[in-house]
């Protein structure tokens, strides 16, 4: 018996895991994405001012940054661009996803394609076509113009959660509220929106993290006053990297991580 | 008794992707009784499920007037109809606990807190779920989300509900038991019932009267026992329970069906009506064994305590259904028997096509 079980021929997965060379290629990949990080956040704590040669641990740099009158402005330019960008494109991404819900399914599927093609167009093209755009119509180049742009490319990835949320729901729920005597509002309000929250929430997340790192359409737009915090990076180390630019980006990635870990305890939650 | 429920030559179309149209509806006129228990019956496509949401206000007819107790509501926006709908699928709010599901629809008529706890409560009662109010949907069982499914339409007191195919999902000894609980709150309620349902013996076992759809048609409408010994149509005799559809023809006062000797009129039921075809039911054909006989038997089949026998007649196949206690006493039939087959008196109907 035990000899038969021992013979049994292994499966395809068994073979491949005993392949030695799939598992370092793994730990290839890893340490590429994650090393280049380890680095940043690491020398965030030099002491030294010169940022490849280690000397001691320090906070002095986050300090620095942290009382830095431009870095506090830049800071506050990117919350205000990415929590105003979140809203309206969460807004407006609602809207459309309950909208296109009631389109007829071959209009739709195209509307969706349309809807979803930012997502792949190169982002220096849109920067460039908006500052044409608002150049012609001689919208003021700054914070508002950088908000109207966020608004635009974040609404497709606030609308991919809630879609993916809606889609999840039987449509009968919403026949049985208005059979049970609730208006267009109400069933709005106590069925859809309850329903679509956690598609909600993680699509404001998701628009939130993406407004806040931009910086191609950002640089593009931004015009006097409008240096938000990537785009204040980015002339931080035209002359240099600096222990204050990785103390900054180490500052950024917590930000992103907090956001994403978020996210996703709260649509684990709601499932 | 007033009539609860009037339609009156509804007609709706629906465009295909196609686009093509298709008729859901042809001018159907139909009459349900206060209190009673009607069901619409029909295969799948037939109209019987969009007069059903047509009524709830989920589809608007193109033509025709639906008067809920003499008042017309075919204009009236679904939330403001009196009446309640039990869906397929149920269609419970998943982010809702069973009582805030029940209590949903009374709380859009603006009842007050304590009698909508007092209702919720009742209705629990009513579906035997009392204790299961604090769950959410996915805690429980299919048969037990039906229940509360009907306790949150039941709990607005509604005019008339409405069913659809309500027991299609549950397996077939739980439907059964549905089966005989929802007869059972009808009465108690004596709320107007209208069921949908494809499958004939369930609308046999519930309905006071049943209407039997057909491509968009009520092509026959009454007491479950009258459908089932009257069918008006080849296709109601089809339908509901068996029977043997054979082609015939007129001639004078009897009517010749090929491989039978004729029959005279008075010896044929629904003969009034000008039929192509007459019906029999498996029960009513009689097989002798006979050398000289009209038939063959094709095939023999056991099936509980009845023996079923196909017998073919020139080249039509007939059934015939007895007991297999009276095979016990005497011939038992064969495949390849020469049989004599008859019919029993006053059971051939006409039929229309």
């Amino acid at each position: 018996m035990n000899m038969t079980l021992r013979r049994r021929p292994r499966g395809t997965g068994e073979a491949l895991k005993d392949f030695p060379t799939f598992g370092l290629v793994s730990a290839a990949v890893f340490a590429f994405l994650y090393i280049p990080l380890l680095f940043v956040v690491a020398y965030s704590f030099n002491s030294n001012r010169v940022v490849t040669v280690w000397k001691g641990f320090s906070l002095e740099w986050y300090a620095d940054v942290l009382t830095n009158n431009d870095i506090q402005r830049a800071l506050m330019n990117s919350l205000k661009v990415a929590s105003v960008a979140t809203a309206l494109s969460v807004i407006l991404a609602l809207g459309l996803a309950i909208g296109l819900l009631r389109m007829a399914r071959s209009g739709s599927t195209f509307a969706w394609a349309l809807i979803g093609a930012p997502l792949i167009i190169p982002e220096i093209v849109f920067a460039i076509g908006t500052l044409a755009f608002f150049v012609q119509i001689q919208m003021p180049l700054g914070i508002g113009a950088i908000t109207l742009a966020h608004t635009a490319f974040c609404i497709p990835f606030a609308l991919l959660p809630i879609r993916a949320r809606l889609r999840s729901v039987d449509l009968s729920v919403y026949e049985a509220a208005a059979d049970l005597g609730a208006n267009e509002w109400r069933i709005f309000r106590r069925i859809t929106l309850p329903l679509l929250a956690p598609g909600i929430v993680a699509g404001a997340l998701l628009a939130f993290i993406i407004s806040l790192d931009d910086f191609i359409v950002s640089y593009f737009l931004a015009g006097p006053g409008g240096t938000t915090l990537p785009v204040y990076i980015f002339g931080m180390i035209r002359n240099a990297i600096t222990p204050g630019v990785n103390a900054l980006s180490s500052l950024l990635l917590l930000a992103s991580i907090l956001i994403v870990f978020i996210s996703y305890v709260i649509t684990r939650r709601k499932r | 008794m007033g009539a609860a429920l009037t339609v009156r030559g509804v007609t709706k179309s629906f465009a295909t992707p196609e686009g093509g149209e298709v008729h859901a509806l042809k001018d159907v006129d139909l009459d349900v009784e206060d209190g009673s228990f009607t069901v619409l019956l029909g295969p799948s496509g037939c109209g019987k499920t969009t007069l059903l949401r047509c009524v709830a206000g989920l589809e608007t007819p193109d033509s025709g007037e639906i008067m809920l107790h003499g008042e017309r509501i075919d204009q009236v926006p679904v939330w403001k109809r009196r009446v309640n709908t039990v869906f397929q699928s149920y269609a419970l709010f998943p982010h809702m606990t069973v009582e805030r599901n029940i209590a949903f629809g009374l709380e859009m008529d603006g009842i007050s807190r304590k009698d909508t706890i007092d209702k919720v409560n009742e209705a629990l009662q009513m579906v035997r779920l009392d204790g299961l109010g604090g769950r959410k949907p996915s805690q429980l069982s299919g048969g037990q989300q039906q229940r509360v499914a009907l306790a949150r339409a039941l709990a607005k007191q509604p005019e008339v509900l409405l069913l659809d195919e309500p027991l299609s999902a549950l397996d077939l000894k739980l439907r059964r038991g549905m089966q005989l609980e929802l007869k059972r709150l009808q009465r108690e309620t004596s709320i107007t019932f209208i069921l949908v349902t494809h499958d004939q013996e369930e609308a046999m076992a519930m309905g006071d009267q049943v209407a039997v759809f057909d491509s968009g048609e009520i092509v026959q409408i009454g007491a479950p026992r009258d459908v089932y010994l009257a069918p008006r149509t080849r296709f109601v005799a089809d339908f509901i329970g068996e029977a043997n559809v054979l082609p015939a023809q007129w001639s004078g006062d009897s009517i010749s069906i090929p491989g039978f000797d004729d029959l005279h009129r008075s010896l044929i039921v629904g003969s009034e009506s000008a039929g192509e075809f007459v019906a029999v039911r498996p029960e009513n054909v009689i097989i002798e064994q006979a050398e000289s006989g009209n038939g063959t038997v094709i095939e023999v089949l056991f099936v509980g305590g009845l023996l079923h026998v196909e017998v073919e007649v020139q080249g039509s196949t007939v059934s015939a259904r007895q007991s297999s206690m009276v095979a016990e006493s005497g011939w038992m039939p064969a495949i390849g028997d020469r049989v004599q087959v008859g019919f029993r008196a006053g059971s051939v109907r006409v039929v229309e096509a």
